[in-house]
């Protein structure tokens, strides 16, 4: 699989490729700057792009710019996000053009490798994956509003999960729980949510986050 | 011109006319007579030393009111002053000093004057007019035979009655038009001897100044204390144990790999809340999202992570140094805590705009209302911060809501690129 890393700092981004290559990943490109990222990412067509927020020469949201530039110029190009901090802002953004294929995690989750490379690999085949803060954030903020309000403890425990890009199977796992009472949490928060039932793992977590958005 | 607005205006100045008449023509000639006696019995030292302080406490109060009347014509007279130290003979020495004191007192004698008479212009001449409006001088003249109106001495049959209305209602446009110019004309006055020379005005800048850069001082010394704590009992502590543990698993990975395995997974448990730790300390000092977006994106990602819809209005051409950005950013986070916390409110807005080189931000919410800057210690806090900025902070909260928080600085901006900015939350 064929990756394209931006990252300023020299010790990350020589960490974060040792670490994909080890996986088996191919290190296509590895670039340290904003305005190198475009071209990089226009010319190697990667099959995922790990990119850093804030890079030079601005040292603000180059790297996140870059990136939702890229995307339209090339729709749909799987990308993963990596930032010190999460901003609810910057993942609606992310988000916006309804893609899917985008990843949005802290620079922390590096340190599960196993999860950060399955993470990497599900934004590559087309999943959305967020980072828990994200999800706990929105939670949080939409705790009191309705009809969020309506959803149960578990069926709010499930939305998280499903918004962190995981599959049925896996949330059952997680929450000790069997697939099929998954699927009837699923289609329980579906039709509080006033949402169509879909099997769709990424069309999933895109209605869940549009509705979020709103 | 519209007639109920300006006969409004007309009539509180008629009014106002009446109280600066009432004020000038009583106390100020009163005051300057104890001013006078008090001043002449300095020498007698038993009496003069404590009494001339008293007395000027009276002319200083009377002067205030001056000030707040002309301040309701449109006439801003700050208070010249110097502070008043402790103690009789201090008090008596700085009185004695202060050129205020003086410029009150020669104030006196002319006010009582200009004000007396302009007051009494002021409310005498509507009166007259509305007298001749409601034919009262025709009433009048059923019983005497020696009375009159306006320009007719004494009204004689038919053809003078006649005369009273269009005369009165002259007189009354008179009136109402120039009562307003003539109280307008005696906070003037007052200005020129009441309001601070150029020399107290510097003397009031520069205590203010020192007062607030002493504030600033001392809030900066206690947040770098706080940060230096933060740190010390957080990450610098997570980092000591994670490096411990480290260590440690580098001993056992021979002797002992599956113990090594677990001290490794602990040791990347504790970088995590280290990271964690450093992430919320970061967001205290300047929040990233500020960092990269300005103004507009971390008040946007403010409101998004409140639990009540929160719209966001930006309009800056430009960006505001760093200091003024941090300083509104905190002024919104906190007032933002505070509607979440107290106001019950189902929503709340944001609007930050720049108007001609004035930074205002509006903070309101639609909840009980009721907030009291004097009580809680969030808000005097803001207003304290801005103050090194030469900010305000305006709090109008009724009992019952909507509660608006205005606050203003003023600033210059940097760089001129637009970056207009605007969504709900």
């Amino acid at each position: 699989m064929r990756v394209v890393i931006a990252e300023d700092l020299a010790l990350l981004r020589d960490g974060l490729t040792r670490l994909l290559e080890a996986f088996s990943f191919e290190v296509v490109a590895a670039v340290d700057n904003g305005p190198a990222l475009l071209p990089a990412l226009l010319s190697h067509r990667p099959d995922v792009a790990i990119v850093d927020v804030r890079l030079p020469p601005s040292f603000t949201d180059e790297g996140l710019r870059a990136a939702i530039a890229a995307r339209e110029r090339i729709p749909g190009l799987p990308v993963v996000v990596l930032s010190q901090h999460v901003e609810q802002l910057y993942a609606r953004e992310l988000l916006s053009d309804r893609g899917g294929s985008v990843g949005y995690l802290l620079k922390d989750r590096v340190s599960h490798v196993g999860q950060f490379v399955d993470a990497v690999r599900q934004v590559a085949g087309g999943g959305t994956v967020m980072d828990p803060d994200v999800i706990a954030q929105l939670l949080e903020s939409r705790s009191a509003a309705e009809p969020l309000g309506a959803l149960t403890a578990r069926e709010r425990e499930v939305l998280a999960q499903i918004a962190e890009g995981r599959s049925n199977a896996a949330i059952a796992a997680k929450l000790f729980i069997t697939e099929k009472a998954v699927s009837k949490h699923i289609n329980n928060i579906f039709a509080k949510l006033g949402m169509p039932p879909s099997n769709d793992d990424n069309r999933r977590v895109l209605a869940v986050l549009t509705y979020l958005r709103a | 011109m519209d007639l109920l607005p300006t006969v409004r205006t007309g009539a509180v100045a008629a009014a106002r006319g009446l109280l600066l008449a009432v004020l000038s023509l009583s106390l100020n000639i009163v005051l300057f007579v104890l001013f006078l006696v008090s001043f002449l019995l300095i020498p007698v030292l038993g009496i003069g030393v404590p009494l001339f302080p008293v007395v000027v406490h009276l002319v200083r109060l009377r002067a205030e009111v001056e000030r707040r009347i002309a301040g309701w014509s449109g006439v801003d007279i700050p208070s010249p002053y110097r502070p008043l130290p402790p103690g009789l003979w201090g008090r008596f020495a700085a009185v004695l000093r202060d050129p205020a004191t003086w410029r009150d007192a020669a104030w006196l004698m002319p006010g009582a004057i200009v004000g007396g008479v302009l007051g009494l212009i002021a409310v005498c001449v509507p009166f007259y007019g509305v007298e001749g409006v409601l034919l009262v001088p025709v009433l009048i003249t059923d019983f005497v035979d020696w009375y009159g109106y306006g320009v007719v001495w004494p009204i004689d049959g038919f053809f003078d009655r006649l005369l009273v209305l269009p005369q009165g209602v002259l007189i009354l446009t008179i009136g109402v038009l120039g009562a307003p110019l003539l109280t307008m004309g005696v906070a003037r006055f007052a200005a020129l001897l009441l309001a601070p020379t150029a020399a107290e005005a510097l003397h009031a800048r520069v205590a203010h100044l020192a007062a607030t850069r002493a504030e600033t001082v001392d809030a900066q010394a206690a947040e770098l204390r706080r940060i230096e704590r933060d740190l010390h009992d957080g990450a610098q502590a997570q980092l000591v144990s994670l490096s411990m543990t480290i260590g440690l698993a580098e001993e056992l990975l021979r002797r002992d790999p599956d113990a090594a395995q677990r001290l490794l997974a602990e040791a990347r448990e504790a970088g995590g809340q280290a990271l964690a730790e450093l992430r919320r300390l970061v967001r205290g000092i300047h929040p990233p999202v500020l960092a990269e977006r300005g103004l507009p994106g971390a008040l946007s990602a403010l409101g998004l992570a409140l639990a009540i819809p929160v719209s966001v209005e930006v309009e800056l051409p430009g960006r505001p140094e760093a200091p003024v950005e941090s300083a509104l950013y905190f002024a919104a986070a906190e007032l933002l805590a505070n509607v979440v916390k107290h106001s019950g409110a189902a929503s709340a807005s944001v609007l930050l705009r720049w108007e001609g080189d004035l930074l205002r931000l509006a903070v309101s919410d639609d909840g009980r209302g009721g907030a009291d800057p004097s009580r809680g210690s969030g808000l005097a806090g803001i207003g304290r911060r801005l103050a090194a900025f030469d900010g305000t902070m305006v709090v109008s909260s009724p009992a019952g809501g909507p509660t608006v928080v205005t606050v203003e600085l003023p600033c210059a901006l940097s760089s001129q690129r637009t970056s207009p900015s605007s969504g709900t939350g």
